[in-house]
């Protein structure tokens, strides 16, 4: 297995302000905005770009966190149960800009399924998707993010870990792992 | 994630402890989907669910397929009453027509004890066993510990009395199973012929005063007496039993401290429950029922898991 460091402590910091400033740009002071961060890792990000937004804007951003589970469309085509996770959703989505985020953008099912998931709380007004990672060629449906943190060439078979500080990890870094034999 | 032990759930006694677990972690999932503004998700969107109910039911029949529809499933419904059952078809022959119209999994209610595990030897579909006879109702009995374990964070160590018809009564035994394996205490109450021979062979306690039996527990299950079971009379009449073991309010409050009181329904309001007690503070009977529907999604979602390639 081999691993190679995609974006290390510091490049980390600063593809998180970029994100929150590209946001700003975006949507202003914030008003009619509500982010909702993906389960089960989507949140640490989502998190993060809260608490970094909060920081520059002086205000509190709403954030909701959304589990796809019961959405997703691999039940019944894996082998064990697939796990939910914890919905908190504090607040209706009906007429609001929504900024969707999860750590890591791939085949985009993830993403499919939130969309789906996201009108059991009523009719956004727009949806945007903030991703950290986005893996280049490796889609299943016509999904592209909104604002990026990094691009990266990837095939099938390779791994994007991302770790947390916040989480109990030493630094924050995002590798990339291959099997030895690629 | 793990899945459960069992392809069916035909009654508590064949689950794990883990199994209890897994189906409880589930339903907490499912109660928050089930108060959302839009409560359906797409889980069994592929999947077709027979409700089979050869007995009587409102508020099973009305939660499973309440359960069935938030997760999507197609619902067929069949009641023994208006079905070929009555011109003398067998139960096999009976399933195995309703199997023929591809479905994939059947909830059923029978009056004979082992009904839904005889089926199960000779059918493929996954089955649910909602009531057979006097044996086992397995759902009512996970809702009963579900809905405990919400109240006061766990079951382990509570003490339950389930307090009434014993003897004609699937839910007192599928819970003494269930609230053992969780590792409650339970103690049943009741008059000595209400009561079946040996049941403190299953490790729970007897006791014939209700009253004593209230002062021992926290939480008390009343059941209902079920007249239509009973092919003799145990007791002298329902006015006597009422006084005796009927629950009201001064018997409540002379216990001084606080109960719970829980109720499988439907309540003989008057006869095992007062009305000032079904409807005061002390009840979590309405929880029961939301957290059924929670409950049997959960359990619904857990046994569709299995990979079914598409054909």
């Amino acid at each position: 297995m081999q691993k190679k460091l995609l974006l290390d402590n510091q490049l980390f910091d600063i593809t998180i302000r970029r994100l929150c400033h590209q946001l700003i740009e975006n949507h202003g002071s914030f008003d009619n905005v509500i982010m909702v961060g993906l389960q089960p890792r989507g949140i640490f990000l989502a998190d993060r770009i809260k608490d970094s937004l909060e920081n520059i804007l002086k205000k509190e951003i709403p954030l909701g966190y959304l589990d796809i589970t019961f959405f997703r469309d691999d039940f019944r085509r894996r082998e064990k149960p697939l796990k939910a996770n914890a919905t908190h959703m504090p607040f209706i989505l009906e007429d609001k800009k929504v900024i969707l985020i999860d750590d890591v953008l791939f085949t985009g099912r993830s993403i499919r399924a939130a969309l789906d998931a996201m009108t059991a709380f009523g009719r956004p007004l727009l949806v945007e998707l903030l991703v950290l990672i986005e893996r280049k060629y490796t889609r299943h449906l016509p999904i592209q993010p909104t604002y990026i943190g990094r691009s990266v060439n990837t095939i099938q078979s390779q791994r994007v870990e991302v770790e947390w500080k916040s989480q109990g990890a030493k630094n924050d870094n995002i590798w990339l792992i291959s099997k030895t034999n690629e | 994630m793990a899945s459960l032990s069992v392809n069916h759930l035909l009654g508590i006694k064949n689950v794990t402890k883990k199994d209890i677990e897994l189906i409880f972690e589930t339903a907490d999932y499912f109660k928050e989907v089930i108060n959302r503004p839009i409560k359906k998700v797409p889980s069994l969107r592929d999947i077709t669910i027979a409700n089979v109910f050869f007995e009587n039911s409102t508020r099973t029949r009305l939660s499973f397929e309440l359960a069935e529809k938030r997760l999507s499933a197609d619902v067929v419904n069949f009641s023994s009453s208006s079905s070929s059952v009555k011109k003398g078809e067998t139960l096999l022959d009976t399933i195995n027509n309703i199997l023929a119209m591809k479905v994939d999994m059947i909830v059923m209610r029978h009056s004979s004890p082992g009904a839904p595990h005889f089926l199960s030897k000779h059918i493929k579909a996954n089955i649910i066993n909602a009531g057979d006879g006097t044996h086992e109702h397995p759902t009512q009995a996970l809702l009963d510990a579900y809905s405990i374990r919400e109240k006061f964070g766990k079951v382990k160590g509570k003490k339950i009395a389930i307090i009434g018809d014993i003897l004609h009564s699937r839910v007192a035994i599928s819970n003494i199973y269930a609230l053992q394996k969780l590792g409650a205490e339970v103690m049943v109450c009741g008059p000595n012929t209400l009561l079946p021979k040996f049941i403190q062979n299953l490790g729970v306690k007897v006791e014939l005063d209700v009253k004593k039996a209230l002062q021992w527990c926290e939480i008390a299950n009343v059941l209902r007496i079920q007249l239509e079971r009973q092919k003799i009379k145990y007791f002298p009449s329902l006015r006597e039993y009422a006084i005796y073991y009927g629950i009201n309010k001064s018997l409540i409050d002379s216990l001084k401290k606080p109960i719970t009181i829980m109720h499988p329904g439907p309540i003989n309001r008057g006869v095992e429950l007062n009305s000032d007690v079904a409807d005061s503070d002390a009840a979590i009977i309405l929880e029961q029922v939301e957290n059924g529907v929670a409950i049997r999604m959960a359990v619904l979602y857990l046994l569709a898991s299995n990979k079914t390639p598409l054909t």
